[in-house]
């Protein structure tokens, strides 16, 4: 009953779907405002529907309905509350949902808090919405029905992948989706503002926060899925330019620089055409990751079934809505005005700057990730391209992206002065260069590379509070008239400020993570010792537990250094009986910011236990910078300016919600 | 600056940029992409020694030996050749006799493929997609190698200590 409550749930989201995608739109036509007033009511019902509908299957999968074959496939009666409920997205059909779900949630609080956009421009983008939602509800309901019963229910059902049976999985697969969909809203807006041909302020005003938004979400979605592979898959490795990484590398690259070109286009009215085409991009490649995750193209972790069907339907999905608004685009991007005219040197031509090197970054991201696929099916080689392509393009892009991230800031609008940036940056300058000079002699014969790079990661760090210093005349001024104009400095610049340095507090972290990282791999049995990095583990001993679904082997090491005791580590292999299958789960000790890490491999037949062991220092800054991203751009979200919206002449303006 | 010289220098540094990520690009082409091959196919192709590649095949049945600090040797075979591998480290979790695999290394001057990567799945009825593909080609596909299609997989990577 709850499944077919569910399945019904969704087939009228799909028709309020349909409405929301045509009756506005002819209602913008006609000018008529009763029927533009129907993609409101229609977005906010369709989302009601679309979380019953996702209710009811968290509902089965709680009280472990195996009639469903969902349910079946992917749950155990014995699995723990949590992960019955996070196994609801653990699948294909569920995490489409779950995106159908999200996509769902945006186009409600558009429709919610949309009241002071213009009222033709609201239709449009709801519509919009409407479209993207119609072609997914018609893919699950075609492709992937996640309420489909089974003739005989059996008793038990098959569990969930082991891997998946971790805290990662309640937090990277929404937050992810939360960023991939969120872009949904920005491509909205400019397919809107190309079929009304006109951009006015409102638009921009509205484009800059719910990009923020689904920035914001992408970011630390990213940064906790290379954590969750980091702990899980038990070697130790963050990032592993696996084309399913790329596939959400590249709309955050992309997403960025539209960021970045919006805070133009709202600030100077100039970029007007290229934030549109980014803004269609943008999201484009969000379709793109779906599509390379979803349709089974790639062997990976994320392709949870392979059906051709699929695969077919999301590429029609994706060469519609791609291809459909880049024609729109190149019809009716002449139409809209060019404005704010800028010398190659300003804070525009700086960003400017910043997204032709994040574009091109990504371009090349999309070539390595996409031209195995194309060849394969050319001429049927298979080749796989993987990390040492990335190093050797995406890297060298890099580098000149963080040596001008500084001078951006510091640059004026229109006409800046590229010589008082750079003396205004001669504290950062300095502070790097002592970096290089000290590294330099400390890891003397060591790396030459590393010491050059966390210099700029210095430069990239102090360098984004130099304007901040410059601003509230720190050190120049009594430390309390500093602080108070820090404090009346808007939101957004300090929230600039620790978005940079997060870029350049990641580039530490895996500087040190990948030049001084030292591992121990060997076969050990209890009593033995092994020493890395300083550190003494000793095998205290293994013993065998039977956990709720699964039969656990741990080791249990005690760690020391210099003769004080640390603590104890114990990683584990546990053994899934319902699926046949195993994981090894790492057991980490963190010292500051760099960590121990331990994984088990197999036991051989005297008793010892294949071991490897990492020392990884300041491996945890790789994480810590993007949360520190993530955290300006929640500053910069709550920015009174974005809070206060457009100014409109005639009715005073209302409350403009961020979209939390 | 006119308009005109302004948008000149933008489409001229655009242009600069994106030569050299093309440069990169091709540069990084040439040197870092990795060929699949099966034993058969590397057999044929006579690939050199020290040119890194993927070899897919199975784990031919009763070819595993380890030796001392888990230095590993088995054989990879498709049905038609076989190839000698030797690696050093933790085999994945499900690395088993008569399964499918995929190891990434190079060739040694005596013919033995001296493997640096060892990838397999977490499934005991898995059979990675290059291999499953290569053996469909070759006229050695069984159907029971692909028995539980669905279930979902995931490849699991060991990095051996040599690198």
């Amino acid at each position: 009953m709850i499944a077919e409550a569910g399945h019904y749930a969704l087939v009228l989201a799909l028709a309020l779907a349909l409405i929301q995608s045509t009756v506005p739109v002819l209602g913008a036509l006609r000018g008529d405002r009763a029927l533009m007033n129907v993609a409101r009511s229609t977005a906010l019902a369709q989302l009601l529907f679309v979380a019953a509908s996702f209710a009811a299957l968290t509902m089965l999968y709680i009280v472990s309905d195996f009639s469903v074959v969902n349910v079946f496939e992917n749950s155990h009666s014995m699995k723990p509350l949590l992960y019955k409920i996070t196994g609801v997205w653990g699948n294909h059909e569920g995490s489409m949902l779950l995106w159908v779900l999200i996509l769902a949630l945006f186009g409600g609080l558009v429709a919610a808090f949309g009241n002071n956009l213009p009222l033709s421009l609201r239709a449009h983008v709801l519509a919009v919405q409407g479209w993207i939602a119609a072609a997914f509800y018609l893919f699950i309901l075609v492709t992937s029905n996640p309420f489909l019963r089974i003739a005989a229910p059996p008793i038990e059902g098959r569990d969930l992948n082991p891997v998946l049976q971790d805290i990662g999985l309640a937090v990277h697969p929404p937050m992810l989706y939360l960023g991939y969909v969120g872009f949904s809203i920005s491509f909205s807006f400019a397919v809107a503002a190309l079929i009304e041909g006109r951009i006015d302020a409102a638009w921009a005003r509205w484009v800059r926060p719910w990009t923020l938004v689904a920035w914001v979400f992408l970011t630390l979605g990213i940064a906790m899925g290379s954590y969750w592979a980091y702990y899980e898959l038990g070697w130790g490795g963050w990032w592993f330019w696996d084309p399913v990484e790329n596939a959400s590398l590249m709309p955050w690259l992309a997403g960025t620089a539209l960021l970045h070109s919006a805070v133009v286009m709202e600030k100077r009215n100039a970029l007007k055409v290229w934030t549109i085409l980014l803004s269609i991009l943008t999201f484009s490649l969000s379709l793109l990751g779906t599509f390379l995750v979803r349709s089974g193209v790639l062997t990976s972790v994320h392709a949870f079934a392979t059906d051709p069907a699929r695969g077919v339907f999301i590429l029609l999905i994706l060469c519609i809505f791609i291809g459909g608004s880049l024609s729109l685009y190149a019809w009716r991007a002449s139409t809209l005005k060019q404005g704010g005219l800028f010398a190659p040197i300003s804070r525009e031509g700086a960003l400017v700057l910043n997204n032709l090197f994040l574009t091109t970054a990504c371009a090349t991201v999309f070539i390595g990730t996409l031209y195995p696929l194309a060849l394969e099916v050319v001429t049927g080689d298979k080749i796989s391209v993987g990390a040492p392509f990335f190093n050797l393009t995406f890297g060298p892009l890099f580098v000149p992206l963080m040596l001008a991230m500084p001078f951006g800031p510091l640059l004026a609008w229109k006409r800046g002065d590229l010589l008082g940036a750079a003396q205004r940056l001669a504290a950062a300058g300095i502070a790097a260069l002592v970096a290089v000079a000290v590294l330099w002699a400390w890891t003397f014969g060591g790396s030459t590379f590393a010491p050059l790079a966390i210099g700029l990661a210095v430069f990239v760090i102090s360098g984004a509070f130099s304007d901040l210093a410059e601003r509230t005349g720190l050190f120049r001024v009594p430390l309390a008239t500093a602080l108070r104009r820090g404090r009346g400095l808007p939101r957004a610049a300090w929230g600039g400020a620790f978005a940079h340095a997060g870029v350049g507090i990641a580039l530490i972290g895996i500087v040190c993570e990948t030049t001084w990282n030292s591992e121990f791999i060997g076969s050990m049995k209890p009593n033995d010792v092994a020493g890395i990095a300083g550190y003494q583990l000793k095998l205290e001993n293994v013993k065998q537990r039977q956990g709720p679904n699964f039969r656990e082997m741990t080791a249990e090491f005690s760690v020391t250094r210099n003769g004080g005791q640390l603590g104890l580590m114990t990683p584990s292999k546990r053994d899934f009986t319902a699926r046949g299958s195993s994981t090894t789960e790492a057991a980490l000790l963190t010292r500051g910011a760099s960590q121990l890490y331990i994984s088990l491999g197999e036991t051989s037949a005297e008793g010892a236990v294949a071991v490897r062991i990492y020392h990884k220092p300041m491996v945890l800054l790789i994480w810590w910078g993007p949360v520190l991203m993530a955290f300006g751009g929640l500053l910069s979200l709550s920015d009174r300016r974005l809070r206060v919206g457009a100014p409109k002449p005639a009715k005073p303006a209302r409350a403009l919600q961020p979209a939390e | 600056m006119t308009r005109k010289q302004r948008r000149l220098t933008m489409i001229g540094g655009s242009l600069a940029v994106l030569a050299v990520a093309a440069a990169l690009v091709l540069n990084a082409m040439r040197d870092s992409i990795v060929f699949f091959s099966t034993p058969s196919m590397a057999a044929e192709k006579q690939i050199p020694p020290g040119k890194r590649f993927r070899l897919g095949g199975l784990v031919q049945p009763g070819s595993l030996v380890r030796g001392d600090n888990l230095a590993v040797n088995f054989s990879v075979a498709d049905g038609s050749a076989t190839l000698p591998v030797s690696y050093k480290g933790i085999l994945p979790d499900l690395f088993r006799e008569g399964q499918g695999v995929v190891a990434e290394g190079m060739l040694d001057v005596s013919g033995v493929f001296k493997a640096d990567t060892v990838l397999a799945k977490h499934d005991e009825t898995y059979m990675p997609k290059d291999v499953a593909d290569a053996l469909k080609k070759q006229g050695h596909w069984k159907d029971e190698y692909g028995a539980k299609p669905g279930a979902a997989t995931v490849p699991v990577q060991t990095k051996g200590a040599s690198r």
